[in-house]
């Protein structure tokens, strides 16, 4: 009975684990070996070494990817979390319904990524959008054309980036909110500090935890970030919103060059890497303090 | 990204899953991308055929126009090794896999039986044939060098149908000052590269064969693609700001509603303006674009055989309906293409399908019968990609006509 108890966890793991380990951890190696073979239309074994990392980074696309995924990945991180946090601090104000209002902040997370790129494509849309709706009112002065501008497209991705994923990281920073010990808020106001000295002081410094949380869930988003581009600009005008993702997608399987494909999902893969392993890592070891 | 790789795998497996049941000896499953209304109403005239003949049709549609996402399911049951009996490829794609895989069906005897060789045009035979052997039945012929002219709008413009560059200039100003868009555009990449094809052809056949078909650097970057890519910075110029990523039927629509005189795409886009009740001569005009009369820059639909331990008895049946007259006529009736023999009778093609299928035999006689650059027809989809991603980045303004010449030569000398 007891050796039953011992091993029923990990019988009952097993599956997911095995599955995990090749559907996860074996495609990552596969395509990390792929990534230094000869690969074009289908897998192919030739080893050419390094040779797909340097045609990677010699391609003025690739380029272009990177810095649209640092403007974006900027000023979504930061933008995210400071509206966030302003939204968590308002709705903290011991307001009436909020209850009602919360979700209405956090519900644009429930929708994909598609939906949100869709609809935003057509809020953007000179056309038939916002500054058609305005030109309609009477204000025919009105331009906001950014989504058909090769220079402005990529921050409508941050639009609407932002506005799916506000809400979320507002309710984060709420419950790191909640999460602060009263007593000592009500110390500092017996000191005599103004609110917006306890939240500068003590409130915000204490939410360092949260702060980190947001930043590696928006970080790994913004990373792998492909549905809402493509819902949204098509990677266009022209190639003006290419982000790794498309070009990892269109590499490997339209335009038969699965090594250089493979080679540029291996950097992005390190990007999640170098993000996620430190926060895990500061993780880890702050669970040993305690 | 992980996640995304193994989503997409998971997806494909589904796809497999579902569509894999046991196939019986007289069975072909086909793979293939014709879900519209019309062409899966055509489809039918091949399926009824087969039937007659005692061999089953296992469908399998995969949709998405293009057939990116075809390509991407087919790739996955071929590294699964479990291909299908026939599967819808275009030009390029073809050649790839019969080079990288090898194990396509050989269709010789059907093919010399039936005279294949005497009825489809040599430029068509080149994607058809692998070292010397037939492993695809061509389906129809698509040409991408059509202009479609709202007739009421070219009438208010002079009513003369431009015959060179110069007029088409003429054309596009006067309808301009009437107060219409005069090009109708979708900013997507492969519909920046459809005109381009067609620029490119009307500045000289012979610059279009040495810079796409030969790819080569000096055809690529030279004087003539400096101005082609100042027509095309011209034609710019006549398309409403509001151009990027919309839908190419959605440019269609704006000619047959009058708020645009004209639209450069392939003869698909006919289907639009017939699906509208609209009646070519009448209610619009299809010529080719101007300077390039009696050329044909084709893209071509063929159905290609896996190997089944040499060609099986319903793979070589399906060749043979493929390729007779009859369905090759029923079926491009209804796609507007034309058909891939040049002996079936125009007699239920309307106007336009008519001239097209002149045009065909005309530029087939006479040597001016191209593979279009733009669909996969001159090379293959790596430099093709890497020449749309010039070609866009110059219509949108990135480039000035020089720099685009010369990043074409870096950008196709990288993807060789």
């Amino acid at each position: 009975m007891n050796h039953l108890q011992q091993w029923l966890p990990r019988l009952v793991l097993a599956p997911s684990f095995f599955v995990i380990l090749v559907f996860v951890y074996a495609f990552i190696l596969y395509t990390g070996y792929l990534s230094f073979t000869d690969s074009r239309m289908l897998p192919s074994y030739g080893w050419v070494g390094f040779e797909n990392y340097t045609k990677l980074f010699s391609l003025r696309h690739w380029n272009t990817a990177l810095v649209n995924l640092a403007i974006f990945g900027v000023l979504y991180i930061v933008i995210c979390s400071a509206l966030g946090l302003l939204l968590a601090i308002l709705l903290d104000q011991k307001i009436r319904g909020e209850g009602f209002i919360r979700p209405i902040y956090l519900y644009p997370m429930a929708l994909s990524f598609i939906v949100t790129g869709t609809a935003w494509k057509w809020f953007l849309d000179p056309g038939i959008g916002i500054e058609n709706t305005f030109h309609n009112l009477g204000w025919t002065s009105f331009h906001f054309d950014w989504i058909k501008d090769r220079n402005y497209a990529i921050y409508t991705v941050v639009i609407a980036a932002v506005w799916q994923s506000s809400g979320f990281v507002m309710a984060m920073f709420l419950a790191g909110l909640r999460g602060v010990d009263n007593e000592i808020i009500k110390a500092a106001q017996i000191d005599g500090a103004s609110p917006v000295r306890i939240y500068r002081k003590i409130i915000i410094p204490m939410m360092r935890p949260v702060f980190l949380s947001a930043f590696v869930v928006l970080a790994h988003l913004a990373i792998k970030a492909y549905d809402l581009v493509i819902a949204l600009t098509g990677g266009g005008p022209g190639r003006a919103t290419e982000v790794p993702a498309t070009f990892m997608y269109s590499y490997t399987f339209t335009r038969n060059q699965m090594g250089v494909g493979a080679s540029s999902a291996i950097i992005m893969m390190i990007m999640v890497f170098s993000i996620i392993i430190p926060y895990l890592y500061s993780e880890l070891k702050s669970g040993d303090n305690q | 990204m992980k996640m995304r790789n193994l989503a997409l795998s998971a997806s494909a497996a589904t796809i497999i899953a579902s569509s894999v049941s046991i196939a019986s000896a007289e069975d072909v499953e086909v793979l293939h991308w014709w879900t519209a209304g019309g062409e899966a109403a055509a489809l039918n005239v091949l399926k009824e055929d087969l039937a007659s003949q005692n061999v089953g049709w296992k469908d399998m549609p995969i949709a998405g126009g293009g057939g990116n996402d075809a390509m991407t399911v087919l790739r996955a049951r071929v590294t699964g090794g479990n291909a299908p009996t026939a599967a819808q490829m275009l030009g390029f794609d073809i050649k790839d896999w019969a080079g990288t895989t090898g194990n396509l069906g050989n269709l010789d005897s059907v093919a010399e039986k039936e005279g294949w060789s005497d009825v489809v045009p040599a430029a068509l035979q080149e994607f058809s044939k692998h070292d010397g052997h037939w492993i695809a039945a061509p389906v129809n012929v698509h040409s991408t060098n059509w202009v479609w002219i709202n007739k009421e709008a070219l009438d208010a413009a002079g009513g003369k149908e431009p015959e060179t560059w110069e007029e088409l200039i003429a054309v596009l100003d006067a309808m301009k000052e009437n107060g219409i868009t005069p090009l109708a555009h979708g900013g997507q990449a492969w519909q920046d590269a459809t005109i381009f094809d067609a620029v490119v052809l009307g500045i000289s056949p012979e610059l279009y064969k040495a810079a796409f078909i030969d790819l080569d650097g000096e055809a690529l970057g030279g004087e003539q693609m400096v101005e082609a890519f100042d027509r095309m910075a011209k034609l710019r110029t006549y398309v409403d700001d509001n151009f990027s990523g919309r839908d190419w039927n959605l440019a269609s629509a704006m000619v047959i509603e009058g708020k645009a005189g004209m639209q450069m795409m392939g003869d698909w886009a006919k289907g639009e303006f017939l699906k509208a009740d609209q009646v070519p001569g009448e209610d619009f005009v299809c010529i080719r674009f101007p300077g390039t009369q009696g050329k044909v820059t084709f893209n071509s639909d063929q159905f290609v055989m896996f190997d089944q331990g040499g060609a099986s008895e319903a793979q070589l049946a399906m060749a043979s309906a493929v390729m007779s007259p009859a369905f090759q006529s029923a079926f491009n009736v209804v796609k507007g293409s034309v058909p891939a023999r040049t002996d079936v009778p125009d007699t239920d093609f309307d106007d336009c399908g008519k001239k097209g299928m002149a045009d065909f035999a005309e530029a087939n006689a006479s040597g001016g019968l191209y593979g279009s650059m733009a669909h996969g027809h001159a090379n293959p989809a790596g430099v093709k990609n890497a020449i749309y991603d010039v070609v866009t980045a110059h219509f949108n303004g990135e480039y000035d006509s020089q720099t685009a010449a010369e990043e074409l030569v870096a950008a196709v000398e990288g993807a060789k």
